[in-house]
């Protein structure tokens, strides 16, 4: 694992340098675009440095305290973004609870299941190995869960007769949202089915790359990708699948009404 | 036959009144008046205080399906979830009969989006039939049509009272409550009025 090539800091200047050029032709050709290009580039560099400093700070203290800190903060984000990513939100504690709580129990149950089926680190938690696993798993189902909440809640808000035109022709809640129901699970799971299908043919994934690039045997480097993959198809699955019905359950009630009193308004 | 005991909603009520097995009610009223949401608390589309019982059983002892399934509510601007309108209808015996009643026989092979208003109103009103209700809620079911139709349906309608049914019909038109021998009502601020005068011009 130590045959990589080790980076100096100007190493990373030196690489920046046509980001920079960028920026510089942004400013000649008036684009407007190089303050929002090296602002970013600067926050992404902080953000990573800091990331660095703690990940090895945790690392270096093996504490199963820190690692798991660490994890629910990651989730506290990814419910935060998933939230703010929802043109119509749930009202009151379900708009963010919704994202988090289904975040934490998919995340954590397959993360645990394969750190502790397949990966097999010792101690289980070792947190080189389940915290780059977690966040790579949250990121994903993230972005799956978002989508799916936001096009459910929009295409219900927006499809409300359609929706209570089947409840008055007396059928049930789960039937009279069917159409609305299969817009956002397929919104969902789509950003998951098209990454499956252009790894390796579009781009190398960036675990895989980066194992290779720290001199990891190519075959080796492949399965930790496969395995990476499937762990983190089955955990958007579930969250995308169990934050649309936790959803649909809290916008209808046991009368099989419609309760958009309990969605905020939309921009659209 | 539908007894409604002191119904009422953040917005209407409260409202008694009972519509028996074999009558017609009519509500007229300014817009805004609370005629669509006294049909959406009826059909339990909305949550409402007070009893509303049909035949002696209350709406809760009915699971909220077979409820709307009894008294069945067709909105004024009827909602259709795929784009044929096939889709829209269960193939039920009466289907074709009923279809041909209300003037649109070909329709099962037409696409939603070029249904005119009152195309659509017709066919809403043929879906909620094919459930056979004991009580439907109509809210203007007649207001796009021309009198060919207008009468074609209110012919459709009277045979389902003489068979027992009963209607409760919010209309703007002033001579329905006549024609369908209704009593009528007058609906202002959410409050149901009875209107003796229709009764005295019939």
């Amino acid at each position: 694992m130590n045959s990589y090539q080790v980076l100096s800091y100007w190493d990373l200047i030196a690489a920046s340098l046509f980001l920079i050029l960028n920026a510089v032709f942004s400013i000649t050709l008036n684009l407007g675009l190089a303050k929002t290009l090296i602002v970013s580039a600067l926050r992404m560099s902080v953000q990573l440095f800091l990331v660095g400093l703690i990940l090895k700070a945790i690392f270096l203290s093996g504490s199963l305290i820190w690692t798991l800190l660490a994890a629910i903060i990651m989730v506290g984000f990814a419910g935060h973004e998933i939230w703010a990513r929802q043109d119509r939100r749930l009202k009151g504690l379900w708009g963010p609870g919704l994202g988090a709580g289904v975040m934490l129990v998919c995340g954590s149950l397959i993360t645990i299941y394969g750190l502790a089926g397949q990966i097999r680190p010792d101690p289980v938690w070792q947190p080189q190995y389940s915290l780059p696993l977690f966040g790579m798993i949250l990121g994903n189902t993230m972005n799956g869960v978002s989508l799916g909440l936001d096009t459910l809640h929009t295409s219900i808000a927006k499809g409300k007769r359609d929706v209570e035109a089947q409840l008055l022709l007396g059928r049930s809640r789960w039937e009279a949202t069917r159409p609305a129901t299969r817009q956002a699970l397929r919104a969902g799971f789509t950003p998951i089915i098209n990454s499956m299908a252009a790894t390796g043919v579009v781009s190398l994934p960036g675990l895989m790359s980066g194992q290779i690039l720290s001199g990891v045997d190519p075959q080796q480097a492949v399965k930790y990708q496969l395995l990476i993959m499937f762990l983190i198809g089955g955990s958007t699955g579930l969250g995308v699948i169990g934050a649309t019905f936790c959803s649909l359950w809290r916008l209808t009630d046991t009368r099989h009404r419609l309760r958009l009193d309990r969605l905020s308004g939309g921009s659209t | 036959m539908l007894t409604v005991d002191q119904l009422q909603t953040p917005l209407i009520g409260p409202i008694s009144f009972v519509l028996d097995g074999g009558s017609c009610a009519t509500v007229s009223g300014p817009s805004g008046a609370g005629k669509s949401l006294l049909l959406r608390a009826l059909s339990d589309l909305d949550d409402s205080s007070g009893t509303i019982s049909l035949g002696g059983k209350t709406k809760e002892a009915h699971t909220a399906p077979e409820w709307r399934r009894k008294v069945a509510y067709v909105p004024a601007e009827s909602g259709w979830w795929t784009d044929n309108v096939q889709d829209h209808f269960q193939d039920t015996p009466n289907l074709a009969q009923l279809l041909d009643t209300v003037g649109l026989p070909d329709a099962l092979a037409w696409q939603v989006s070029r249904l005119s208003t009152g195309e659509r109103q017709r066919l809403a009103l043929v879906r909620a039939l094919q459930l056979n209700p004991q009580v439907l809620l109509l809210d203007e079911p007649t207001s796009a049509l021309d009198p060919v139709s207008v009468s074609a349906i209110e012919t459709l309608l009277k045979s389902r009272i003489s068979s027992g049914d009963a209607i409760l019909l919010v209309t703007h038109d002033q001579d329905q409550p006549v024609r369908m021998n209704a009593v009528n009502y007058h609906m202002a601020s959410g409050k149901l009025t009875l209107q003796e005068t229709t009764r005295a011009a019939q």
